[in-house]
């Protein structure tokens, strides 16, 4: 079942032997880990790791949504809706409920997925495709932003701030490295969990829903409990990411929670760093957070150049990176496969 | 609990607004019945338009609604050359890079707009800015009366387009068979751009009939995507009457609601409507099953 | 043309290139001199608050060019204030990263971050540093409630700003024989504004005040035509707006389109109330118009000076202009105090801060927890195409026009 659906579709990567390269994969993710993990141990510059940080957090928002996006071929517009419930969720769990940061760490997370669930079940049950998909989600997202402005448990427009209370048993630390680590943790579990979308046959099932959904079903695959389990999957990661900015930032409001900037990001990493890839997300994060940080100030006496810059180089990425930065390696390997002759099965 | 006085202003107050929502819409749903783009430069382009019109008025002196000839087909060429030389060119077919390039040009519009113009709100003052006009017991603005009228021609004349010229008629071609199209020697290229220009020129229609009751600064774009948006679903991707009424009914419901549900609240209304089509008459009011 | 490459050139290349390389992480502005300051200004010049972030700039670089060429911090032997500029880009995590970056190239002291929710962001990660943070607008009180070490807000709250409304509506009411009894608050969804309403709403109506209608619009609202036919059918005595800019002035001119004219319109921070573009842009609709916001001491003759600064430069006169110049002030002040450019020195300065010399109308500074006690916001009229302040007495310009129709 595997192989009928990925052989069919010439656009998937070759790979000859699936066993080795995912044990390849599997030990880069390794390797990836404890290389970030030990930058805190090199530099103590804030600056450093506070780049580092928020470069993990794009990565994981990339990756959340890669596993709907790039995997699952379902492009959603508004996964801030599951990032804001998280946050939410953090911060009433602690705020009106008590509970310690990393219980509700674990609720934000559960609570998002559920979110997943509850709007995938109502999209997938109508059988919402492209661009409907895409635009329904932003409208949920515009909603559960308009509700959290009007209801008061999540304090309407005043936002709801967690007071600061720094110990690592609060999820608050007093230097960016505890941070840093947490959110590599994430994205670590990210990085398996898309490792296991890429080797697995959960994954299999998701990829050969994205490419040819009645072909799928008639080989048996069921696409709406699969397309289901990318979504509750994907928002339980988003939720992840929502909980986290919630305690680093001590502060969050509807705009912040459920706008358009956090969806964007996240289809925007995944998208530029190489859709349905593993390493996409990460170069994709990464790369644009480094230009954002290298185009800021740059031109700091004309305010707006440096956007202006910003999206060039985001439309010039498109136009030259047909398949995103990880796609440069596809196409590298399919030159190589190519010139040793004919493509391996 | 509201007296009639007040509802019959309502509706009366949603359907001018609509009108300029439906030219929005217009615009956007013609570019994706043809191209099958989202384009999220949509926003930020009628900012563009917007900023034009105020230059024409306060550097040349040219009153918005005269500024039309200008507007129209300088919004045109902008469009015609965007996606013949940008979006074309970077789409490569697949539809999250030309969802990306979109995004891209959006932000290099908005921050283009930031550092020529500044962040300054810039209104204009016109004679018949503060006219108003009583129909029953209402006192509807001048400028939004223009509008409502303007966004009727202006539809009217997209379907005389579409419907008698050899251009809507290799457009509509198109939109239905690329390939077939193609085979049938029209230059799919050129459509594809003419489609894009005369979505932007619609917005050129727009910012002329919005900015003498509104204003423009390099945000103010975003205000009115996703209610674009929202009407292109509601109405039928790719329809015109579906845009127009959606325009129009989409006015009203923001309106009411506003007045029901509060301001704030009331933005739901639009947001439940989209939801509602998509999940139940996906293909809108006037669109084509697929 | 060959050339040998001595340790003179290595050297220069080696200067040069750390000083672009400098010049790449933060814009010098006072060029890089033996004997400088650096002080951090954070402010959202970019995004959706970019106009309110570019004026704050404005205030600060002008506060730092006029304190240089008056010879800079003469307790550190005319060291003049290096500016560090810094974009939060309307977003706390960018305004926290900068404030990271800023910590890094030796910033004695930060300025910023107009935005509540950008400070809230900004203070904190200073603290981290024991980093002294100025608070130029910002004015959701959380910003100074957390026991945070580091943070000095030199104007007033909006918890104050309310206070201070309400009593002199009282006032204003009770002199004109109380002629009004209604009122209508519409107010702009997020922060500042749900504040503002909620406070309102709780107190007026042991001012002996009704509420009739409270309504709350989002940001943007593209037409106030619903919001102000309700106004119609109401008729309450008093509107009261608070929200920013775009809407504010949007609602004033559907107000007079729809000759809609309420005893008062009295403002809580309204965005285009006291606003010289907005008096300039639509004098008929602007007329009359109270506000109770943040304003100069109109009986100091430099703050006209450096209004006329301003606007030669083709910019208005805005609250976020001459908030920052004072903030600068304050902080520069408290260097000179501290006759050091050390962080917990500036800390302790500011902290025991008697800073009178100042245009803004609070009196000698007092902080109390990073609060500003003299701070206080002043009720202004726009009367004769000009803003006027109407209260407290010891500033006022002109009588009070109240109500504005019997």
């Amino acid at each position: 079942m595997n192989r009928i659906a990925i052989a069919a579709n010439p656009d998937v990567e070759v790979r000859p032997r699936e066993g080795r390269t995912a044990l390849r994969q599997l030990a880069a993710i390794v390797l990836f880990v404890l290389a970030v993990g030990c930058v805190p141990l090199f530099t103590a510059s804030g600056s450093t790791l506070n780049f580092v940080m928020m470069a993990l957090y794009a990565t994981l928002i990339a990756q959340a949504w890669n596993m709907l996006g790039g995997f699952g071929g379902q492009f959603s517009f508004g996964h801030a809706m599951f990032f804001g419930s998280g946050a939410y969720i953090q911060a009433i769990a602690q705020l009106q409920g008590g509970i310690n940061a990393w219980v509700a760490l674990a609720l934000a997370i559960a609570g998002a997925a559920c979110v997943g669930l509850a709007t995938g079940a109502l999209s997938f049950r109508y059988g919402l495709k492209g661009s409907y998909f895409a635009l329904v989600t932003l409208a949920f997202a515009e909603v559960f932003r308009i509700v959290a402005l009007s209801v008061s448990f999540t304090g309407g427009g005043v936002g709801l701030m967690v007071p600061l209370r720094e110990a690592p048993s609060n999820l608050q630390f007093a230097t960016r490295s505890g941070y840093l680590w947490v959110m590599l943790a994430l994205v670590a579990a990210a990085l398996l969990v898309t490792w296991w979308l890429r080797n697995g046959r959960f994954g299999a099932w998701l990829q050969a829903v994205r490419d040819n959904e009645d072909a799928a079903r008639a080989v048996g695959v069921n696409p709406f409990r699969v397309k289901l389990g990318a979504i509750g999957i994907s928002a339980a990661f988003m939720g992840a990411a929502g909980a986290f900015y919630v305690q680093v930032f001590q502060y969050i409001d509807p705009a912040i929670a459920f706008g358009p900037a956090t969806s964007i990001e996240a289809l925007v990493g995944a998208i530029v760093g190489g859709m349905g890839t593993l390493w996409g997300p990460v170069l994709g994060a990464l790369v644009l957070h480094l230009l954002a940080e290298l185009t800021r100030n740059l031109f700091g006496e004309l305010p707006g150049l440096n956007m202006v810059i910003y999206g060039t180089v985001l439309v010039l990425i498109v136009i030259f990176l047909p398949r995103g930065i990880a796609g440069i390696g596809l196409s590298v390997r399919r030159l190589w496969a190519q010139g040793r002759g004919g493509p391996h099965g | 609990m509201f007296d009639f006085d007040i509802l019959f202003s309502s509706v009366l107050n949603g359907l001018t607004t609509g009108a300029v929502y439906a030219l929005v819409a217009l615009g956007l749903t013609l570019i994706y019945g043809v191209l099958h783009i989202i384009n999220f430069a949509h926003g930020a382009a009628l900012m563009l338009a917007l900023y034009a019109v105020y230059f024409l008025k306060t550097q040349f002196g040219i009153d918005p609604y005269l500024a039309l000839p200008i507007a129209i087909p300088g919004m045109f060429a902008l469009g015609y050359l965007l996606q013949r030389g940008v979006i074309n060119r970077a789409g490569h077919g697949r539809d999250e890079n030309i969802l990306l390039v979109t995004l891209g040009i959006s932000i290099v519009m908005e921050n283009l707009a930031l550092l020529l113009f500044k962040s300054d709100t810039r209104s204009i003052d016109t004679a018949y800015s503060l006219a108003t006009v009583e129909i029953g017991p209402a006192m509807i603005a001048v400028p939004k009366l223009v509008a409502f009228a303007g966004a009727l021609v202006v539809s009217a004349l997209l379907f005389w387009i579409m419907g008698r010229t050899d251009l809507g008629r290799a457009i509509r071609a198109v939109a239905r068979e690329k390939e077939g199209a193609k085979l049938m020697g029209i230059d799919v290229d050129h459509v594809y751009a003419m489609s894009f220009g005369i979505g932007l020129a619609c917005l050129g229609a727009a910012a002329c009939f919005l900015l003498p009751a509104y204003y423009v600064n390099p945000q103010v774009g975003g205000g009115f995507v996703l209610v674009a948006f929202t009407i292109v679903v509601l109405g039928g991707m790719g329809s015109f009457v579906g845009a127009l009424v959606g325009g129009f009914l989409v006015g009203v419901v923001e309106s009411l609601g506003g007045l029901f549900l509060g301001e704030s609240l009331g933005q739901i209304g639009i947001f439940a409507i989209f939801i509602g089509v998509v999940l139940f008459r996906p293909q809108g009011m006037f669109g084509a099953r697929e | 043309m060959p050339h040998r490459i001595d340790s003179q050139d290595r050297r220069r290349f080696i200067s040069q290139s750390a000083a672009v390389a400098s010049a790449i992480a933060f814009p010098l502005v006072a060029g890089a001199q033996a004997k400088t300051v650096k002080v951090g200004v954070l402010h959202p010049v970019t995004g959706a608050l970019a106009y309110s972030g570019q004026q704050c700039r404005l205030g600060a670089l002008m506060a730092i060019e006029d304190i240089n060429k008056a010879g800079g911090i003469k307790s550190l032997g005319g060291a003049k204030i290096e500016a560090l500029l810094g974009d939060a880009q309307s977003q706390p995590q960018v305004g926290s990263a900068e404030v990271e970056k800023m910590n890094e190239a030796g910033a004695s002291a930060i300025v910023g971050a107009f935005a509540s929710a950008i400070c809230l962001a900004t203070t904190q990660t200073a603290a981290k540093y024991n980093l002294p943070h100025v608070v130029d607008v910002g004015v959701a009180d959380q910003i100074v409630e957390r026991g945070l070490k580091n943070t000095f807000r030199f104007g007033p709250g909006y918890k104050k700003s309310t206070q201070v409304a309400m009593a002199n509506l009282l006032v204003l009411n009770k002199a004109a024989g109380n002629p009004a009894k209604t009122v209508m608050i519409i107010h702009e969804e997020s922060l500042f504004g749900t504040g503002t309403a909620q406070l309102l709403a709780a107190e007026l109506p042991g001012y002996g005040f009704q509420v009739v209608e409270i309504v709350k619009h989002a940001n943007p609202t593209r037409d106030f035509n619903n919001i102000v036919l309700r106004m119609k059918s109401l008729n309450p005595d008093i509107v009261i707006p608070a929200n920013y800019y775009d809407e504010y002035a949007l609602l004033v001119r559907t107000m007079q389109q729809q000759k809609v004219r309420p005893k008062a319109i009295f403002s809580v921070l309204g965005g285009a109330a006291s606003s010289y573009k907005f008096v300039k842009e639509f004098p008929e609709a602007a007329n009359g118009i109270i506000d109770c916001n943040h304003w100069f001491n109109p009986k100091d003759k430099r703050s006209q000076e450096l209004r006329k600064r301003v606007e030669a430069q083709g910019k208005f006169f805005s609250y976020e202009v001459f908030m920052t110049y004072t903030a600068v002030g304050l902080l520069a002040d408290a260097m000179e105090r501290a006759r050091s450019s050390d962080r917990a020195a500036i800390i302790d300065a500011l902290a025991a801060s008697t800073y009178a010399d100042h245009i803004m109308p609070y009196g000698p500074t007092k902080f109390t927890n990073g609060q500003n006690e003299g701070a206080q916001p002043l009720m202004t009229q726009v009367v004769d195409n000009d803003i006027k302040v109407i209260i407290p007495r010891e500033f006022r310009q002109v009588e009070p026009v109240f109500p504005l129709r019997g």
